[in-house]
């Protein structure tokens, strides 16, 4: 079902001029902010708390409970996750380009409830439009007094950094991104301590929130919480962005009511994806970015709620749709996605440094007709030294879950398309149509 | 030139005091290197160590990690093709065969001619837009191999000086204040670190 939930993260995308501060206070910029200061830092996270606002990073942990983890200590930090690069996934990109005040001020508003007066903000470094924006944005808040010494004359004294990534996937796992925010190779930091909230940035307590997360705090803390959590169902409240892909009508971002409405509804609605591109049928389609396992056409009706999602094997994850037509070849998508791992593993872990190279050899040779029917059995073997047992949610061999998001895609295809797989090796090629789509 | 100039070196003065620790700016030092040089010369590289307060050696290590770090020189434009998934599914494959073929390089090459560098990439988040492209860093999509060419003409005459800046350019907006709340709190200092050469 598509609702009339209003428009939380992206009231002024599509203005044209939606990131500058003039069109930021004209349409209620900084309401959020102020209302926040002349509250109590605990009464702010509270109302959060009734939001029961879930991290739109991909883990999906509860925001305000990440917050109630904070480590007392003199100096904390917050940073904000903007280095968005799980493939398919191109929410936070738009609402870096889109509305960089709305991430300054529920970055502000985050730092005050927490409690830190020094943050950071990590653009991914591809982003340079969403960079030069986010950094505009900076000047002109400082400029306006909503950061620096006396922040909108509250007394309460903030600076938030602008930083850049520079071209690294890993960077986005937290430990690694506050690695990199080190002055380091983005290598993921080994468990325990679990979260940052006890050891983070130079070892200080620090809170990661992704972006989609705080761009919802301006409107929590206008709305209140209680506002926030009518929308949607269950843990799954309020509005969440979906990144929709692949072979449909209208690729793109879309801003709805968690729970309310189904994959169906975003993959076919008119308003939404428009069904499949060109009149194919709908063969598969992933769930929550790469690191999920697929579904079929069987679950179109699921909605977009995490734990709904989460029972019936997959996750929603990042929030991002890809979907696969009757023409695309499932092995090929499998092994373009293994590709993907290999060449981002950071290679800390054996089983993921080494595991995804065989991966990725195994499927190639698959897809090319290369391969011997042993090879199915070979690349779930290889699969299940990275996760053992190959379940879901995966066991883990590794530092971070990269290692363990390597599967899922090869154990879907494995499950789903047997035929397809065993006809890659019986017939020595592929027998799929080229993947090269001429748009008309 | 390769070590930064006089201005840059003040620039990355500025940057460095944004940080609790020196050592956090090696990043955005390195794109402001680019932003001189186009790519990461080892001069470069040792200013970068000897402003941080660590070894060149530390400066290479960590650049190497990531992609948009060059430590080897790089054409004026620098052409990625996104090939992942949602790009792939939109016919990536067919444009970076093109783009090789047209500009008579392979991935990872660069044209005689000092003018392209191409590029696969991993998913650059532009996937409504599929298959995209970037040209340092500035978002182009969807692209077909027909558009591929047209770009590459527009690249060449300089018609895109605009939206494209220079290879190496990550940001052309500056940080305007330092840390006025951190200065108010504590008085201006410089940040933490172990030791500093000069």
């Amino acid at each position: 079902m598509i609702t009339k939930a209003p428009r939380i993260v992206t009231s002024r995308v599509g203005l044209p001029d939606s990131f500058t501060l003039e069109r930021y206070l004209a349409t209620g910029g900084y309401e959020g902010l102020r209302k926040a200061l002349s509250m109590t830092p605990a009464d702010v996270a509270a109302e959060v708390n009734k939001a029961s606002l879930l991290g739109r990073g991909g883990a999906g942990f509860p925001a305000g409970r990440k917050w109630s983890m904070l480590r007392k200590a003199a100096t904390t930090y917050l940073v904000v996750n903007g280095d968005e690069s799980e493939p398919a996934t191109f929410k936070d990109h738009m609402l870096i380009e889109s509305d960089p005040h709305q991430i300054i001020e529920g970055t502000a508003i985050a730092a005050y409830a927490t409690g830190v007066e020094l943050a950071f903000i990590y653009c991914r470094g591809e982003f340079a439009l969403g960079f030069e924006r986010l950094q505009q944005a900076c000047n002109e808040a400082y400029a306006h007094g909503a950061l620096g010494a006396d922040v909108l004359g509250s007394g309460y004294a903030l600076d938030i950094v602008i930083h850049p990534g520079a071209g690294a996937y890993i960077c986005g796992e937290e430990t690694a991104l506050l690695e990199s925010l080190e002055g380091k190779r983005g290598f993921p930091r080994i468990k325990p301590p679990y979260f940052p909230a006890a050891v983070g940035l130079y070892g200080e307590p620090t809170v990661v929130n992704n972006v989609e997360t705080v761009s919802s705090l301006p409107w929590i803390v206008v709305h209140g919480g209680d506002a926030f959590a009518a929308l949607g169902e269950g843990s799954s409240t309020g509005t969440r962005l979906f990144a929709l892909s692949g072979r449909v009508e209208h690729p793109g971002w879309f801003e709805i009511e968690m729970s309310k409405t189904t994959f169906r509804d975003l993959i076919y609605d008119p308003s939404l994806g428009g069904g499949i591109a060109r009149g194919k049928q709908l063969r598969a389609f992933i769930p929550g970015g790469v690191s999920s396992p697929w579904f079929g056409p069987e679950q179109l009706d699921l909605g977009l709620n995490q734990d709904a999602v989460g029972q019936a094997g997959s996750m929603l994850g990042s929030g991002s749709v890809v979907v696969m037509d009757s023409d695309t070849c499932p092995v090929r998508a499998a092994w373009r996605i293994a590709r993907f791992f290999n060449r981002e593993s950071c290679g800390q872990c054996t089983p993921c440094r080494e595991g995804s190279g065989w991966i990725e050899k195994i499927m190639h040779r698959l897809e090319n007709g290369l391969g011997r029917e042993e090879d199915i059995a070979l690349v779930l073997d290889a699969c299940d030294n990275i996760s053992p047992g190959l379940t879901w949610p995966p066991k883990q061999t590794t530092i971070c879950v990269f290692g363990p998001s390597i599967p899922p895609s090869i154990v879907s295809v494995a499950k789903m398309f047997p035929d397809e797989l065993l006809v890659h090796v019986k017939e020595g090629g592929c027998p799929f149509p080229s993947d090269a789509v001429r748009r008309g | 030139m390769a070590r930064l100039s006089a201005d840059n070196r003040q620039r990355a003065e500025a940057i460095v005091a944004c940080y609790p620790k020196r050592r956090s700016a090696l990043i955005p030092l390195c794109h402001l290197a680019q932003a001189q040089d186009g790519w990461l010369t080892e001069e470069a590289m040792e200013d970068i160590a000897g402003l941080l307060g660590c070894t060149p050696a530390e400066v290479r290590g960590t650049a190497s990690f990531y992609d948009m770090l060059h430590t080897e020189p790089v054409g004026r434009h620098v052409v990625t093709v996104c090939t992942n998934i949602a790009c792939m599914l939109a016919g990536a494959y067919e444009v970076i065969d093109h783009a090789e073929a047209s500009l008579g390089i392979s991935v990872g090459q660069t044209t005689a001619d000092g003018e392209f560098t191409l590029e696969e990439a991993e998913c650059l988040a532009g996937c409504d837009r599929a298959p995209c492209v970037q040209v340092n860093h500035r978002f182009f999509g969807p692209v077909d191999p027909d558009r591929f060419d047209a770009l590459t003409e527009d690249l060449r005459s300089g018609r895109l000086g605009e939206t494209v800046p220079a290879h190496g350019v990550l940001s052309r907006v500056e940080r305007s204040v330092g840390l006025p709340a951190r200065e108010a709190r504590s008085g201006p200092r410089a940040p933490s670190t172990g030791t500093v050469p000069e």
